[in-house]
């Protein structure tokens, strides 16, 4: 297991090496540059010409690249040109993740909180009413687009509920430890804090939630449906086990397998950053640094984060093929 | 009293836009305490539907259940689906064909050994583990402790039929139904397997239902024989006189398809002819008519009855094989 561990991160390395050079081609040959997005309309080829030769733009790629990867080393990723102009690029990463994650965080609970157990009871009732409802509905999940169901939650539903459209947390005097809201309000007991950003997240991460909800629903009503015409799942009623038991350690647990992957990869993609949502509650994370990074050509901001998002989402779903062993002793005895 | 009196079992199942499909008709027979009946019979012949309405397993959607069964008095099928839980196990235990299927891939066989004590004697996890361990020794695994912690992939199959057969007795079930549990086992195995089922039900009393399609299991096992064929009982009869002298053509067809040693070299198999889905109705005849050597033109007409033909033999047939004058007969 620690070989195996040891030999996906090596891999991983080769990735992120391979990833940051065609990154760093592709990003170049975008239109526009950092130097038009700075200087915006009323630039002088002067200017511009000495912005270039400041940002080192003026050198060979490969130069460039170079450069970029000896510094990258000593945990210089270069300055952000159109994010926060000045900051240093994994500043910018560092302050923005913990947001991302949070909210990441929170979506991928609701998802599993009620995908699971609505997954399990549509798989009993197969064809159903409920069933039919939910899988109408989870397909109605996967095909709204976010940005049209973010807009209504924030329009619509924040009213009604008295929730908050925007940011993190209202400007209120709040101590930062970890940089994650809701568990520094809790860490320094500044309960006001912590709810207040809690219920910033609340809307945002349900439309967040949804993707996910609708995938893990479809995948655990699958499964369950699967292990159910098991006939280890017969043996336990032949026994008399209660149906609590049978559901839990008979059914759940064999279901749980590729609802584990599922969770996994969709985890991996809400920490990529959540750009669309993110953006419509301009909500300080990673996808809004992302989306904002491609409007003004932010390269040291892009590279750094779709570079993070690749090695997040490389980690999850290792993380995701170490717990298969946790859940089927089959692939631990292997 | 007989410990299970089964009568007129009937088993429809029904789905939407399709015709019901009547899988046993009106199966009715008995099982004393610690007696070993056989339900025999090919694929389709409504043996395992037969079992599994004994033990409430049938989905409660699609699948009509009824007549009576009767365990020490008490109607199985008027139970509710929490008292049938309460039995299954405790008073009713089963072993299925397949034993790498029916045991739980990802628990340990210990959690699925104790699980059924701690349900139905209320054991504490610990004294459960120990007994556990005795009932795996008593089924013959050796080394029981470790086995315990061990899942069912590291187990030979013969361990894992082993292993179920303790599960269902685990709770010293008065009546124990076995499914075709040779079936998926070498041969070697399915011997030791059988002799392993016959001890046990002679040292615990348990009564046994023996499904199976192989007569030879039959006649290692069985007291009394009830033969089915499309869903209806057509012989019953005690072992020896079944064997001695079959009546129904589709019991002298069974037994004269088993290839022997002592027949010389080339010759025939001596099959039944046809197949189940020759079957007609048995509202229309005989059921078995289609396939039958011994077919009249009565047989597609009348449905043949049910007689009691002496010595505690029952037979539904219109043109019965003659027995044999006073020949002994070797199985």
């Amino acid at each position: 297991m620690l070989r195996y561990t040891i030999r996906r991160l090596i891999q991983l390395v080769g990735v992120v090496l391979v990833l940051s050079l065609l990154l760093f081609a592709w990003l170049r040959a975008l239109p526009g540059g950092p130097v038009s997005a700075l200087l915006g309309e009323r630039s002088t080829p002067e200017s511009r010409e000495a912005l270039t030769k400041q940002l080192g733009l003026d050198q060979p790629i490969f130069v460039q690249y170079f450069k970029f990867l000896g510094r990258a080393l000593s945990g210089d990723f270069g300055v952000s040109t159109g994010v926060q102009p000045g900051d240093a690029a994994l500043d910018i990463f560092l302050q923005r993740f913990p947001a991302t994650l949070e909210l990441s965080f929170l979506a991928i609970v609701i998802a599993i909180a009620v995908g699971i157990p609505l997954g399990y009871m549509a798989a009993k009732r197969r064809g159903g009413w409920f069933d039919n409802i939910s899988v109408g509905g989870s397909l109605l999940g996967v095909a709204v687009p976010v940005f049209f169901l973010a807009y209504v939650l924030k329009d619509v539903l924040s009213s009604a509920l008295g929730l908050p459209t925007e940011g993190r947390q209202d400007a209120i005097d709040a101590t930062r430890v970890t940089g994650f809201f809701v568990l520094d309000g809790v860490i320094t007991q500044e309960w006001d804090a912590a709810l207040n950003a809690l219920e910033h997240l609340i809307l945002p991460a349900i439309a967040l939630a949804t993707i996910p909800f609708a995938v893990v629903f479809r995948i655990t009503r699958a499964a369950v449906l699967d292990v159910l015409d098991e006939d280890f799942v017969r043996t336990a009623e032949s026994k008399g086990l209660t149906a609590p038991t049978i559901r839990r350690r008979h059914v759940l647990r064999n279901a749980m397998l590729p609802v584990v992957t599922t969770i996994g990869l969709q985890t991996g993609a809400l920490l990529a950053g959540a750009v669309l949502t993110e953006k419509v509650f301009s909500f300080a994370g990673v996808g809004q640094a992302l989306a904002i990074g491609f409007e003004r050509r932010d390269y040291p901001v892009l590279l750094l984060l779709i570079i993070m998002a690749t090695i997040v989402y490389v980690v999850v779903n290792l993380l995701v093929d170490l717990s298969y062993a946790l859940i089927d002793p089959r692939i631990r005895t292997r | 009293m007989p410990l299970l009196e089964v009568r007129d079992l009937t088993v429809v199942f029904e789905r939407k836009g399709e015709k019901p499909f009547t899988a046993v008709d009106h199966v009715s027979f008995d099982v004393e305490p610690g007696q070993t009946v056989g339900l025999v019979g090919e694929s389709g012949c409504g043996k395992s539907v037969t079992s599994l309405a004994i033990m409430g397993l049938l989905p409660r959607r699609g699948a009509r259940v009824s007549g009576s069964v009767q365990y020490e008095g008490v109607n199985l099928l008027s139970l509710s689906d929490r008292e049938m839980r309460d039995r299954r196990g405790r008073d009713l235990g089963m072993v299925f064909q397949d034993p790498l299927s029916s045991l739980n891939p990802v628990i340990p066989i210990g959690v699925q050994v104790t699980e059924v004590l701690e349900r139905h004697q209320g054991m504490p996890r610990k004294k459960a583990m120990l007994e556990a361990a005795e009932l795996l020794d008593k089924v013959g695994i050796p080394d029981p402790t470790r086995r315990l912690t061990e899942y069912p992939h590291q187990l030979s199959g013969g361990m894992r039929q082993r292993a179920l057969i303790a599960i269902a007795l685990a709770c010293r079930p008065r009546l124990l139904i076995a499914d075709e549990p040779t079936t998926a086992l070498d041969v070697t195995i399915q011997a030791q397997i059988l002799a392993l089922l016959k001890e046990l039900v002679r040292d615990l009393g348990t009564a046994l239902v023996m499904i199976t399609h192989d007569l030879g299991v039959v006649a290692g096992l069985c007291d009394e024989v009830n033969v089915l064929y499309g869903g209806r009982v057509v012989e019953k009869a005690h072992r020896h006189d079944l064997f001695a002298a079959p009546r129904h053509p589709y019991t002298h067809g069974l037994l004269a398809s088993i290839p022997r040693l002592d027949a010389p070299r080339g010759e025939k198999l001596n099959p039944i002819r046809g197949s189940v889905a020759d079957n007609i109705p048995w509202a229309e005849g005989c059921a078995f008519a289609p396939r039958c050597p011994n077919k009249l033109d009565v047989c597609v007409q009348v449905t043949p009855e049910q007689e009691d033909i002496g010595a505690g033999r029952l037979l539904r047939c219109h043109n019965p094989v003659q027995p044999p004058v006073s020949e002994e007969v070797s199985v």
